[in-house]
């Protein structure tokens, strides 16, 4: 069994409606240990994303605490915070948040603008992501020249292309038709198996979370053992 | 890929979006330019004017006329070195819509106080030599099509009847803002007439003009000489020529107000329409901005792609604008060459319209830049495009 790379213990969160307080997750405790595929399930309003989003750094738990790659996130400021995540986080997103402006390159090429590397080594590396992701044939295609599995490929190149510490997915085929759904499920299975990478990944969809190697469940906030 | 081509490529995103906040920019930028180009060109006669001449007129109005027999007495005025004096004369050449300004000068000190005025000497001397003498500006001949040689004749309305004058001298400005469209003559031409049919009148000039030793002594020697006339029947009034000729300015002033009033509602809307398209794209990109937080770009390179493309779009704008600005104020410097010499757009006009262009775009930039840093991440992610 690996260290974990993801540490959660004691994470609450609320959110606050002018005075009314919502409680969101509530005393979640959770070890992701590296390399492991984990997917999260949950009705609607469980609190998933909101898991995701504060593993990713993108929000603050209200209390408990929460080490990613052993650095306790929630004690960054957001300047340390945003450095972090271009460091240390890929995201996949359901609708893939693709700059409609840029070709399937430059959208790959985007976090490595914030690294010093130059631009011959961006260029290795977007087309190092492109070709695991299958679509080296398709750099110079904007986002809307491919079907919607390609944007998705193209969004899980640019998160593995600074090559980050976890890949995060927040309903990757939710917006896919079955096929596209299973090729992306297939994709993130080989950058687990074959590229270790760590993966965590919220979906309804339990034919995704097959291809996960492990599953919990959130409801009402709460995971379930 | 760097920023600015990202920059590049989200101010493209929209073109007709773009084409129509730059082209709405253009048409304000060269509005604002061609009203400044306007107040400026009203002022062309008090820059030319000279430091070194001094204008003595009545001290009511310049309606009333002065006696010519106080030129002796001013020349003895210490530090006065010439004289000269001048008369409206107000008269119409075939038609009032041809107006044009004529005076009458003494022939033989005025063009020696006014060397701007530029005489060939062989012209210089037939006015000198023919009562019935005219010299005209360069633009008032090339306006009518006059040569040297024409009679022409002059219908007047200060001084009633038909005045008949030839053609003997073409004077050209030595300056852009030198006005080369006046009408000279003999005064002893206008005097002698006078003479015959208003003796009343003969003997009467408008104002004086002197030369001056020290410009620094303008408002001494201006006092002295009004104060020589003082308790006279024509008491005087003596200022620089730029005053003088600001006083005929200041008779418009509530055409510079209202011009200068319109040239910042124009800056006004100028703001509205790029904060307008920059205010449609923050809401636009809300999601994409909490994206690229994401990502982990920080707040200062939103500053920067915001603020950039703002700025673009109003450089891209100001560019077109003085482009317009140039093409336009040269077409209408041609067709109001007659009232407004040198009217072109000058460098200082360019470079406020391009300040200003700056100063819009960053103004522009700042609700957008606000929502886009305020949002949180999470937020912004959850509104769908």
């Amino acid at each position: 069994m690996n260290a974990p790379i993801v540490k959660i213990l004691g994470l609450f969160k609320s959110y606050y409606r002018d005075s009314l307080e919502i409680p969101v997750l509530h005393d979640i405790n959770l070890d992701i240990p590296q390399g492991q595929f984990l997917a999260l399930m949950g009705p609607s309003g469980s609190g998933k994303t909101t898991l995701l989003n504060l593993i990713a750094g993108i929000d603050r738990p209200t209390s408990g605490t929460l080490a990613v790659a052993g650095e306790e996130i929630g004690k960054l400021t957001e300047q340390q915070m945003a450095k972090w995540r271009s460091r240390h986080i890929g995201f996949i997103f359901q609708f893939y948040n693709l700059l409609p402006v840029l070709t399937a390159y430059e959208n790959v090429e985007l976090p490595l603008l914030l690294t010093s590397l130059s631009r011959k080594e961006r260029k290795e590396h977007v087309e190092t992501a492109l070709s695991i992701v299958g679509l080296s044939d398709r750099m110079k295609h904007y986002p809307r020249q491919l079907s919607g599995g390609q944007e998705q490929r193209v969004a899980i190149a640019r998160a593995v292309v600074s090559d980050p510490t976890l890949l995060l997915a927040d309903e990757p085929t939710g917006d896919l038709d079955k096929n596209s759904a299973e090729d992306i499920m297939t994709l993130l299975a080989r950058l687990n198996k074959e590229y270790g990478k760590t993966i965590v990944m919220v979906t309804h969809d339990p034919r995704a979370a097959e291809k996960a190697n492990f599953v919990r469940h959130l409801d009402k906030g709460e995971l379930q053992q | 890929m760097k920023l600015l081509k990202l920059i590049t490529k989200n101010a493209g995103r929209h073109k007709l979006r773009t084409i129509l906040t730059v082209v709405g920019l253009a048409l304000a930028v060269m509005a604002f330019g061609l009203i400044r180009t306007f107040i400026i060109a009203w002022y062309a006669s008090a820059r030319a004017s000279a430091p070194d001449r001094l204008v003595t007129r009545h001290s009511v109005s310049i309606v009333f006329t002065l006696p010519l027999a106080y030129k002796e007495q001013l020349l003895q005025v210490d530090g006065v070195e010439d004289v000269t004096f001048g008369c409206w004369f107000g008269g119409i050449y075939v038609d009032p819509k041809n107006f044009f300004a004529n005076f009458a000068v003494e022939h033989t000190s005025f063009l020696r106080i006014y060397p701007e005025y530029i005489v060939p000497p062989d012209q210089l001397d037939a006015f000198a030599s023919e009562r019935q003498a005219a010299v005209v500006g360069r633009k008032l001949a090339d306006r009518f099509g006059w040569k040297l040689g024409d009679q022409i004749t002059l219908t007047g309305t200060i001084y009633p009847g038909d005045w008949q004058f030839v053609i003997r001298g073409i004077y050209s400005g030595k300056t852009v803002d030198t006005d080369e469209t006046a009408f000279l003559f003999r005064y002893d031409y206008l005097d002698e007439r006078m003479k015959e049919e208003s003796p009343g009148r003969a003997g009467q000039i408008g104002w004086y003009i002197l030369k001056i030793d020290d410009p620094n002594r303008s408002a001494e020697i201006g006092s002295k000489i009004d104060a020589r006339f003082d308790n006279s029947w024509a008491e005087t009034k003596t200022e620089t020529e730029k005053d003088f000729a600001l006083s005929f300015i200041q008779m418009s002033s509530a055409i510079i107000v209202g011009l200068r009033i319109v040239s910042y509602l124009i800056i006004g809307v100028i703001f509205l329409v790029l904060a307008n398209t920059m205010a449609m794209t923050a809401r636009e990109r809300i999601s994409e901005n909490a994206f690229m937080r994401t990502l982990g770009f920080r707040g200062y390179h939103l500053v920067g792609l915001i603020l950039g493309e703002s700025l673009l779009i109003a450089l891209m704008g100001g560019l077109c604008g003085m482009l317009l600005l140039y093409v336009v104020s040269s077409g209408v410097g041609v067709a109001l060459s007659q009232f407004f010499p040198g009217f072109e757009a000058d460098a200082m006009t360019y470079m406020l319209t391009t300040a200003t262009a700056i100063l819009i775009g960053v103004a522009a930039s700042v609700f957008p830049i606000n929502r886009a840093l305020r949002i949180k991440i999470v937020d912004g992610l959850r509104v769908v495009d």
